[in-house]
């Protein structure tokens, strides 16, 4: 059953693109986080990636900020139903990253300063279309939307693209993350409205 | 099974029972919800309202009570250009809107935890609090201290409520923090929150508390900030944040 709420126009804003279901646009950039902003010094950032055998690689601040960078564009969804258009960042591709890891794991589960976690199957890190970004709008990434370094995988909703990324542990098996564990959907596909569990 | 992880959350029907307004420009909403299986204070709820051509739009409300059977609450800032507040704030008894929840297992209270509960709400950021604060009423044994900042007197949502709750209970304290216009013969000038608002014996790092700091992300920045220069551990706090990150002010959330 469905109500039709008399009276309600909406605000009908034309866009030349299309919004997955339930979003609306913003021009501002909100900020979700589930507690105080860490500040990272890039002195003492690291990026750890685990594999599934265990094997470590680590990256320093220097040692990320020589791996091969580009620009990026996309539009971005987040689960409170704002969409953002057109953002662009600068950071290094997945792809890059994993290639240098060389695992066949299927899952991911990544990790934040500050604690929050984040599942993701390793396909959905593949084939460019995640990054690791540390610039917004031409400028170092702040600290309030994630710097030094955050995830991007625009893909799916925006809880995916953790803030203060510090490692990913890469993973046989599935392991729900910080909101997939509190009733979010695993997978979070905005254009299948995968917010919450059972979506 | 915790309420906070119950599986697939389906779009209801729910009925407009009495709009009250609480300041100017926001009201609380009661609502029936057939089948309501009750939530945990601080939690949300998805609303979504459409129009006859079939467009919809779906923004989050806090819940501004805790379950009273198939009765729940929530308390709608309106804002002037927003696309659904002041469709909402607008509202009559016996209208219908379709909203699906309960949403959120991280910014909650329950009332089996004996911590110390600091509460720090900012504006509109007051509704999931003021959920947690009457949650303590019905139920548990922890101190809570409320520091509520508002822009003015006429700000205020629930404030005869607080009045008598801060008169009541033993077990809370109050504090009020005006921005721009304070009251008549209050000691505290004007001003945004500072480190003294939110000290006080007992409420310091070492004695324990549990933080919740909901309001404009500006807001929350900076109230983090001070609790954190204080000592406090960023992992005792809990925030929730709305609006843009470049200024403070609310919009449709």
């Amino acid at each position: 059953m469905s109500v039709v709420n008399k009276g309600f126009h909406g605000r009908r804003t034309e866009t030349v693109v299309e919004l997955p279901p339930g979003q609306h646009l913003t021009t501002d950039f909100p900020v979700l986080q589930t507690g105080p902003t860490p500040h990272i010094d890039v002195e003492r950032w690291r990026l750890t990636i685990r594999d599934e055998h265990g094997a470590v690689h680590k990256w320093t601040w220097a040692q990320f900020n020589e791996l091969p960078s580009r620009p990026i564009t996309v539009d971005i969804h987040c689960v409170t139903k704002w969409s953002k258009l057109n953002t662009r960042w600068r950071g290094v591709s997945l792809d890059t990253v994993l290639e240098s890891v060389g695992t066949a794991a299927e899952f991911a589960l990544v990790r934040c300063y500050g604690g929050y976690t984040t599942n993701i199957p390793v396909r959905d890190l593949r084939g460019e279309r995640a990054w690791i970004v540390y610039e917004y709008d031409g400028m170092p990434l702040s600290a309030i939307h994630g710097g030094p370094a955050r995830l991007l995988v625009p893909h799916l909703y925006f809880w995916k693209s953790a803030k203060w990324v510090r490692s990913i542990e890469l993973r046989a098996d599935d392991d729900p993350g910080f909101w997939e564990s509190l009733g979010y959907h695993n997978y979070g596909d905005p254009w299948r409205e995968q917010r919450y569990v059972g979506d | 099974m915790d309420i906070a992880s119950k599986p697939r959350l389906h779009w209801q029907v729910a009925q407009v029972l009495d709009v009250r307004p609480e300041t100017a420009s926001a009201s609380t909403l009661g609502l029936a919800v057939p089948g309501w299986a009750g939530h945990l204070a601080g939690q949300h709820i998805d609303l979504k309202l459409t129009a006859e051509d079939g467009y919809s739009a779906q923004r989050s409300y806090s819940l501004s009570k805790p379950p009273d059977g198939e009765r729940i609450e929530l308390t709608i800032q309106q804002i002037p250009d927003g696309e659904v507040s002041p469709y909402l704030t607008g509202l009559t008894a016996g209208d219908e809107i379709e909203l699906r929840g309960p949403i959120g297992g991280w910014f909650v209270w329950r009332p089996g935890e004996a911590t110390r509960v600091l509460l720090v709400g900012g504006g509109s950021g007051i509704v999931p609090l003021m959920a947690m604060l009457r949650q303590r009423t019905a139920a548990g044994a922890a101190r809570f201290r409320l520091v509520y900042s508002v822009r003015s007197p006429a700000d205020v949502y629930y404030g005869q409520e607080l009045d008598r709750l801060e008169r009541e209970c033993d077990w809370l304290q109050v504090v009020r923090v005006f921005t721009r216009t304070g009251p008549p013969h209050t000691a505290r000038p004007p001003g945004r929150i500072e480190s003294s608002d939110l000290s006080s014996p007992g409420w310091g790092p070492a004695d324990g508390v549990s933080t919740y700091v909901c309001g404009p992300t500006g807001f929350v920045e900076s109230v983090t900030t001070l609790l954190i220069k204080q000592g406090h551990q960023p992992s005792a706090i809990r925030t929730e944040r709305f609006g843009p990150s470049t200024e403070s002010r609310n919009e449709d959330r």
